[in-house]
Order: C-alpha cells, then structure tokens, then sequence
C-alpha cells in the first residue's frame, strides 16, 4: 500500500483508539511478565557477583530501567503534551495524562532503589548528587504536571495549561542526562554507552536490557489501559462508550 | 494604540509600579518576609560563625527564590480578576511584550529589592566582601529570571483555586538551576575559584530565559482567558 493512501489519523479519534488499546494492552501486559521473568532469572540466578560491589549490585536490574524509563516517560509525555497543544488533538492530550501517573511511579521506584543500593555502598541512604538531585526534581515535575491538571475543573483548558509546563519541563530531562558529566560528583558514570565496550560482564548486561524492555512494556501497557479509561470518561455521553461500557 | 508598542509598553510598566508603590504593604511584606526567612536560620542551627559564613549564601538565596514567588500569584491575578488582563490581551501589543513589561515591572518590585537588601543579610552571616559582592551580583543576575520563570507559572495558575500553593509547587523545582548556580558562585569565591563561569551560566539562563518565558507564558495566558 502506498503511504500516500494511509490514514494516518485514523485512530487519532478516540472512539477507533478505544477498541485498538484493547487489544494492544494485553499483548504489552504479557511481553512485560515474560521479560521480567527472563531478566530477574538472569539477574538473580545467572549473572555473576560483582568483583567490587558483591551482591549489592544486583538493584540494577530494577534501579536502571526504571531510572531509565522516568526519563523516557517524561519526554513521551511532553511530546504527546505538545501534539495536542498544537494540534488540539483531544486523544494525544489524554495520552500524555496517562503517561504522567506511570512516569512518577518509575521516578519513585528510581529513588527507592537507589537509596537501597546507596546505604550499604556509599553508607547513606541519601546523597544530595547532582543525578540525585535532578531525579527527584523530575518527580516534583511530574507531580507538578498532576496537580495543575486535577486543580483546573475545565478538561480541555487542563490538557492545555499542564501541557505548557511539561514542555517547559522538558528542560529539565537533558540537565538530568548531561549532570553526570557536567557536575563531577559521588555518582557512578554511566555503565551503558552507545559510543565504547560496555564495561559490565554480558550477562549482566542481558539482564538489564531485559529488564529495560519489559519496563517499556509495562509502561506501554498501563498508559494504553488508563488512556481507555481516560476516553471512556471523557466521552461518556456518546452513544459508542455506553455501549463499550455495557459490553466488556 | 495612537502611540505605538514601546510608549504602550512602557505605559504597562509604569502601571505595575505604580500599583506596587501604592500597595507599599504588599511590596514590603515580601522583603521583610525575605529577611526574616534569612533571620531564622542562625537561630535554629546555632550562632557558630564559621557555619554561618559556610551557609549564609545559600540561606540568602533560598529566602529569595521563596520571598520572590510571594509576590507572583498577584502577577496576573488582580487584572484577570478586574478585567485589565483582557484588554491586555485584545491590545495591539504582541502578549509576549506585554508580559515581558509586567514581568520587568514585577521584577523592579521585588527581586531587585531583595538583591539591594542582601549586602545587608551578608553582613549577619559574616560573609567576606568579595562573597559578598558575588551575592549581590549573583542575584542581580538570578533574581530577573526568578520573575521570568515564575511568570510562566503565574499565567498557568490563574483564576485556578488553591493557585498560591499550587504556583510553588510548580514554579520552586524550575528554580533549582538558578539556585545551583547562584548560591554556586558565593561558595566559589569563596573556595578561591574561578568565578567566570558561574556568572556565565547565570547570564546566559537569563538570555534564554528572556526570549523563551514571555512567549511561554503568553502562550499559558491565551489558554487561562480564552
């Protein structure tokens, strides 16, 4: 078929994006929990104790794709933000909104496992790090995101006005990325590089790669499953959610 | 408008001082706030100068960024609510302008006090002339893009209820490069470091912050009033 003859709206209305999201999100919800299952097996079982760090090492495994994702997540939601800023597209302005709660959960689980890995190897539970720093200012944004969209009551000027502080927001991701190499301090460099030889046992690195998909996979997933909640809410007076309501 | 953008918009400035000077109440509370805030701390953490003169920069700073976002929910809120916003809006003058103007006007009221006043809260925490210098010029540098940054949350909250809080919550984690680098530069001078780059940083935020937060937050107005 020739590109020209594709649709390329065609599930930008929520009523054609409603049924796809069904489908898609269990297909998501599965490859998650088989890759899980495979990168925590790999993890835990298969690769090696670190030489320096013992057994402590293992929160990567969870701690980097979620530090990962709460980064991937926040440029998501800010590109879907300004899709339906500019393009007053209603179903992108509900994607970015069910991007923002999985988001935040990725940035939480980023801090907890990293203050878990902390205490026994820096001996603190806490370092003010500028990575530290700049993660958990990513979730004051996102919780800022939140709170100005739940504090507007017209949804529509909601979807605009958060969609605004996300772009603005989205200034803050680089900071987050670059600090590393910007202010030298406590934390680790990155382990992972595009440009040289990963400096990590290949395991280990199957493992977190692993891990990284199936976080993409979940948070897939759950976005889909709260962007048709999302949808259903919004368009509960058309005759087409009444009826995906009553048949489930 | 018979006399064009620049008489328009120095008009809207003139304005927005005009009401700060006569709401002297208002203006002054945030300074005296300011100072007060910066007061405290040596009473809760103990009178030992040396950790005074090790903390006074960053204390004066965040004393700022919060006594600055006092007076930003009035911004735009007063005229949203007595109708001058709209006019503002269906004016002949580019709305970036115009909040360019009022974020000026914001900032004469209330950042470029609190810089002049900081000398003062330098002199308490026995910060060295030099430290105290690089205060004064951090903030006369910093304190513009406060008002800049905060003029994005500002339009964002207004009319909305709850919105003082709600502005903070918003507006303080955006802040965060500014404090780094502005209480950074105090600390820098007074580790014997090259200062430069500090003020560089901090210049070229503002630069940016200058071109991009007025259209930001015009952007936001448009949204809140339409």
């Amino acid at each position: 078929m020739p590109l020209a003859d594709i649709n390329w709206f065609y599930y930008a209305a929520p009523q054609r994006f409603h049924p796809l999201a069904g489908r898609l999100a269990p297909w998501f919800m599965a490859a998650a929990a088989l890759l899980a299952l495979a990168g925590l097996y790999i993890g835990f079982f298969v690769a090696p104790t670190d030489a320096t760090q013992g057994e402590v090492y293992r929160v990567i495994f969870i701690h980097v794709p979620a530090a990962w994702m709460s980064m991937v997540v926040y440029l998501a939601m800010a590109f879907w933000a300004a899709v339906g800023l500019i393009f007053n597209a209603r179903l992108a302005s509900m994607l970015a909104l069910a991007l923002a709660p999985t988001g935040a959960l990725m940035t939480f689980v980023a801090l907890w496992t990293g203050a878990l890995w902390g205490k026994p190897t820096w001996g603190a539970w806490w370092v003010w790090d500028a990575r530290l720093t700049s993660e958990l200012i990513l979730l004051f944004l996102y919780i800022g995101y939140m709170s100005l969209h739940a504090a507007i009551e017209d949804t529509r000027r909601a979807d605009r006005a958060a969609a605004v502080l996300a772009i603005v927001g989205a200034v803050n991701v680089p900071i987050i990325y670059f600090s590393v190499q910007w202010w030298n301090t406590l934390h680790q460099g990155a382990s992972v590089s595009l440009t040289r030889a990963p400096s990590m046992a290949t395991t280990m690195l199957t493992g977190m790669l692993l891990m990284a998909l199936a976080a993409w996979a979940y948070c897939i997933a759950v976005a889909l499953m709260r962007v048709r909640v999302l949808i259903v809410e919004r368009e509960r007076h058309a005759a087409w959610a009444q009826e995906a309501l009553a048949t489930p | 408008m018979s006399g064009g953008i620049g008489p328009a918009l120095a008009a809207v400035v003139q304005r927005d001082l005009r009401v700060a000077l006569r709401r002297r109440a208002d203006t002054f509370a945030a300074l005296f706030f300011f100072v007060i805030v910066a007061s405290l701390f040596p009473i809760g953490v103990g009178p030992e100068p040396a950790l005074l003169a090790r903390m006074g920069a960053g204390v004066v700073w965040v004393a700022a960024l919060l006594a600055s976002m006092l007076s930003l929910a009035r911004l735009f809120n007063d005229d949203f609510h007595d109708g001058t916003l709209e006019q503002l809006l269906l004016s002949s003058v580019p709305l970036p302008l115009a909040v360019l103007a009022k974020t000026a006007a914001h900032w004469l009221s209330s950042g470029a006090l609190l810089a002049l006043v900081s000398p003062l809260l330098a002199l308490q925490y026995g910060l060295s002339g030099d430290a105290t210098l690089a205060l004064l010029a951090g903030l006369l540098l910093g304190t513009p893009l406060l008002s800049l940054v905060g003029a994005i949350g500002a339009a964002l909250t207004v009319g909305v209820r709850g919105g003082g809080v709600l502005l903070s919550l918003l507006v303080l984690p955006l802040y965060v490069p500014v404090l780094i680098f502005g209480a950074g530069a105090v600390d820098a001078v007074q580790a014997g470091l090259a200062v430069g780059g500090h003020y560089s940083l901090l210049g070229a935020m503002l630069a940016a912050g200058l071109f991009l937060a007025p259209w930001a937050a015009a952007v936001a107005l448009r949204i809140a009033v339409e």
